[in-house]
């Protein structure tokens, strides 16, 4: 007879990495249907590039490493759509490829593969998109209900465009695919929540920090709070589990500083938005907050501690 | 016999800088002129042969003089030595070449502290004798020029579309510009010292299975 030993703990859960990622891709659905619908055709298009050559990078770097392939737990896919997302709907299809297979090898494999990343994919493969091809990142187009209608280029609210309330509520602005529509991504957050997928502290922190300083900024803190990328970043990026501190009081600053920085950047910075490289910069101190911070020890329990 | 000997140790002397211990890609040394200048092929030529006559020079210089600097002020002396034959270099190329002068800018007087100079006159130089040095010298600048100007190379025909302002892409392609940004700079360095390191594992390897 053969014994295993493992080391603690031993308690099991039906969860796993695939399901989670199965959660995640749900809740995405609001918004990438929002996207379709606002966008037309091509938003379908670049989500499908996105995710096809996310999930065939990671399948032939695996091959090739002689690594495990573990395609099957769908976080590949999760990455590629969640690129697609965040980019215009008129990116055109290789710079879209480019994107995933970036996030893919570059930031997931080489760094050791899900869970080792420092940076979340999905959003450094957008920063590095942005850098290299701003013109084409930056061709926001105006929205359109009907499928297959020429639209025109036009700029994003925080870029000098208008819009009232309602419309960025419902995402009739022109932004990146998956972003515009808030009530899809409240929806999403929703689903989230009741799965357990995330817990409420980072995207509440990081609305609420941003909505108190770009009040005291002088900014119009409900138009801050509703337009651009954030609220979207601050629910599917901002939440990575692999860049994203463990416990929660290193997750509350950090969700504060995504909040503050993406503030000061629109404010202060020579770009119009900044919640990309707010969470980027939060990524990086991820370990830093996780250690400065003492530690919860599993099956420790708290009120021992206070005494 | 003695002499073929001899002509077979400096090879190996020299070879040794391209190869086995090439300064950017195995030692991993001046990597500063190497992420700031190597934005296009010429820079990374440009850079790579100035650092080359500098440590030329400077090691068959501090060879010779290698019995009479006492050891205790060895650094502050090599620094001067290096620094004369910088300052020629500058005037040389402000002089004859101006264009590449203006765009590898501060970083020609910052060739004063490339380690890799300072590396061979301390580990090569201040220990071996004049025609040695010297070899060692032009091996390890040519291993240095060849690994800029292939960066910068790569950088300039990603980042650009051209090589030695060639235009190698077609008129449809659109430059990925991070590439010839700082951060491009460390992006392609790393990559491109990964793939050498995994190619020379996999000799080693296969070396040992024989």
């Amino acid at each position: 007879m053969s014994l295993i030993t493992s080391t603690a703990p031993h308690i099991r859960s039906r969860l796993n990495t695939q399901k989670i990622m199965l959660n995640v891709i749900i809740s995405l659905l609001p918004c990438a249907l929002a996207g379709i619908f606002y966008f037309g055709y091509r938003a379908a298009i670049v989500m499908a590039v996105a995710m096809v050559s996310a999930v065939a990078a990671e399948f032939i770097w695996q091959k090739l490493a002689k690594k495990p392939v573990k395609v099957n737990d769908c976080s590949a896919a999760v990455t590629g759509l969640l690129l697609a997302l965040c980019i215009t709907p008129t990116a055109p299809w290789w710079m879209v490829m480019i994107g995933s297979v970036f996030a893919i090898i570059i930031v997931k494999q080489l760094f050791g593969g899900i869970g080792d990343n420092f940076l979340n994919p999905a959003l450094a493969a957008r920063a590095v998109l942005l850098a290299s091809w701003p013109a084409r990142m930056t061709a926001h187009i105006a929205v359109t209900t009907f499928p297959g209608v020429d639209v025109v280029a036009s700029a994003t609210p925080l870029a000098g465009g208008e819009a009232s309330m309602l419309q960025l509520l419902f995402g009739q602005v022109p932004g990146a695919i998956g972003e515009t529509c808030k009530i899809a991504i409240l929806i999403g957050f929703v689903y989230l929540l009741i799965t357990k997928t995330i817990t409420f502290e980072v995207p509440v922190v990081t609305m609420l920090s941003a909505f108190v300083l770009s009040w005291a900024l002088g900014m119009n803190p409900v138009t801050t709070v509703l337009s651009g990328g954030l609220l979207f970043g601050a629910v599917y990026m901002a939440t990575d589990y692999t860049t994203s501190p463990m416990n929660r009081w290193p997750r509350v600053i950090y969700a504060a500083g995504i909040g503050c920085m993406t503030v000061l950047i629109r404010k202060f910075g020579a770009y119009p938005e900044g919640v990309t490289y707010a969470i980027l910069l939060m990524n990086i101190l991820t370990p830093l907050l996780d250690r400065m911070l003492p530690n919860r020890v599993y099956g420790h329990s708290r009120k021992k501690e206070a005494k | 016999m003695q002499e073929g000997n001899r002509i077979s140790n400096l090879k190996k002397v020299f070879t040794n800088g391209i190869l086995n211990e090439n300064p950017t890609f195995r030692l991993v040394l001046g990597t500063c002129p190497t992420l700031a200048v190597t934005t296009s092929a010429i820079n990374g030529l440009g850079m790579g042969l100035a650092a080359t006559f500098v440590l030329l020079c400077s090691n068959i210089v501090i060879s010779m003089l290698r019995k009479f600097i006492p050891d205790k002020v060895r650094i502050p002396a090599f620094i001067v030595i290096i620094a004369t034959f910088v300052t020629v270099v500058q005037l040389l190329l402000q002089a004859y070449i101006p264009s590449l002068y203006d765009s590898l800018g501060l970083f020609i007087p910052l060739i004063v502290v490339n380690c890799i100079i300072l590396a061979r006159a301390e580990a090569f130089a201040s220990k071996n004798p004049v025609v040695a040095s010297g070899v060692d010298g032009l091996g390890m600048g040519l291993g240095f020029t060849l690994a800029l100007t292939l960066i910068g190379a790569i950088r300039e025909l990603i980042g650009s579309g051209t090589i030695f302002n060639m235009q190698v892409m077609g008129a449809g392609y659109e430059p990925m510009l991070i590439i010839v940004m700082a951060s491009g700079g460390f992006l392609s360095y790393g990559l491109l010292l990964g793939i050498i390191n995994a190619l020379t594992n996999r000799k080693q390897q296969q070396k040992e299975a024989e």
